[in-house]
């Protein structure tokens, strides 16, 4: 690591604090993406679909 | 730009873009931190204290560009009522208050070495703090309103009346007296930065820009799935209804 000098604290304290606060960003968007995903999935697993989804074939499926 | 405008179509293209962008991110950020620590020299007045800069000015340009970016997608939903305006909008939001927050606080921590106080009420460190309250407002509003056609019109408004902060954080440091420098990066007639400082600098802007669009496209992902989770709840509870 290299000596960054009398002002270390801070210029240590402003990279973790930016990767503190940009971990908490990115960790609430990647739980909020996959809760909805999942919710999604439970939702159509009983049979609960959108119309436009419900119009569509099943992959793999033809009309 | 048609094609983009069906939420099922954009879904798609974000599921094939999402982790080549995250890979790229990840590739340039360590680039960009191995550069502002190693290779870059410190800075004949700041000292090694110049590297505060390398988080600071992406986080500044971020929180202004993420604003700008709620503007025109309120203007898509205000005006052409395109279906993933505000979904860009509301998503933009916290990603821009992150960098906002971001910005204030290591600008903050480079204040007191470098000018020996934290905080100074001049025109620039206000109008930021604004605009992170502007954020923090657009936030509560679509929070507070539980219908998003309602609340994607109501929060569009208030981020055009706004926008108007976006010019005057810029041009602060030219139409006041500031404590904070007048720009060295972005200006006319050319940076006033070193290359050894600027090149990191860049670097470092292409990875938190490169961050924002990953964790901005991951966030309408989210944000238009939550709204067909809602409209099948309410599909369910019409099925249950009449079946009772």
């Amino acid at each position: 690591m290299p000596d960054l000098g009398p002002h270390a604290v801070f210029i240590w304290g402003a990279y973790a604090l930016t990767f503190f606060a940009v971990g908490i960003l990115t960790a609430s968007i990647l739980i909020d993406d996959r809760q909805q995903r999942e919710t999604l999935a439970e939702l159509e697993r009983r049979g609960i679909k959108r119309r436009s989804a419900r119009a569509k074939p099943a992959p793999g499926k033809k009309k | 730009m048609p094609s983009l405008a069906n939420p099922t179509r954009f879904l798609s293209i974000v599921d094939a873009v999402v982790p080549w962008l995250a890979g790229l991110t990840v590739l340039l950020l360590g680039f960009g931190l191995y550069l502002s620590f190693f290779v870059a020299p410190p800075d004949y007045q700041q000292g090694e204290t110049v590297r505060i800069m390398f988080i600071h000015v992406p986080s500044a340009w971020l929180a202004m560009f993420g604003y700008m970016l709620i503007a025109v997608a309120s203007l898509g939903t205000l005006i052409w009522r395109h279906p993933l305006a505000d979904v860009a909008a509301k998503t933009a939001a916290p990603i821009g208050a992150t960098f906002t927050f971001i910005a204030l606080v290591t600008g903050s921590l480079w204040g007191k070495p470098m000018w020996g106080t934290y905080w100074v009420w001049d025109a620039r460190l206000t109008s930021m703090l604004v605009l992170f309250l502007l954020y923090l407002g657009l936030i509560a509003l679509w929070q507070s309103i539980e219908e998003p056609g309602r609340a994607g019109r109501a929060a569009a408004i208030l981020a055009l009346v706004g926008a108007i902060n976006i010019p005057i954080i810029k041009f602060s440091v030219d139409w006041w007296n500031t404590l904070h420098q007048p720009a060295s990066v972005f200006r006319m007639g050319g940076s006033t930065i070193d290359p050894a400082l600027l090149t990191p600098l860049f670097v470092m802007m292409g990875a938190f820009t490169l961050l924002f669009v990953l964790l901005h496209l991951i966030s309408m992902r989210a944000e238009i799935l939550r709204r067909r989770v809602h409209a099948l709840q309410q599909i369910e509870v019409q099925r249950a209804g009449a079946g009772a």
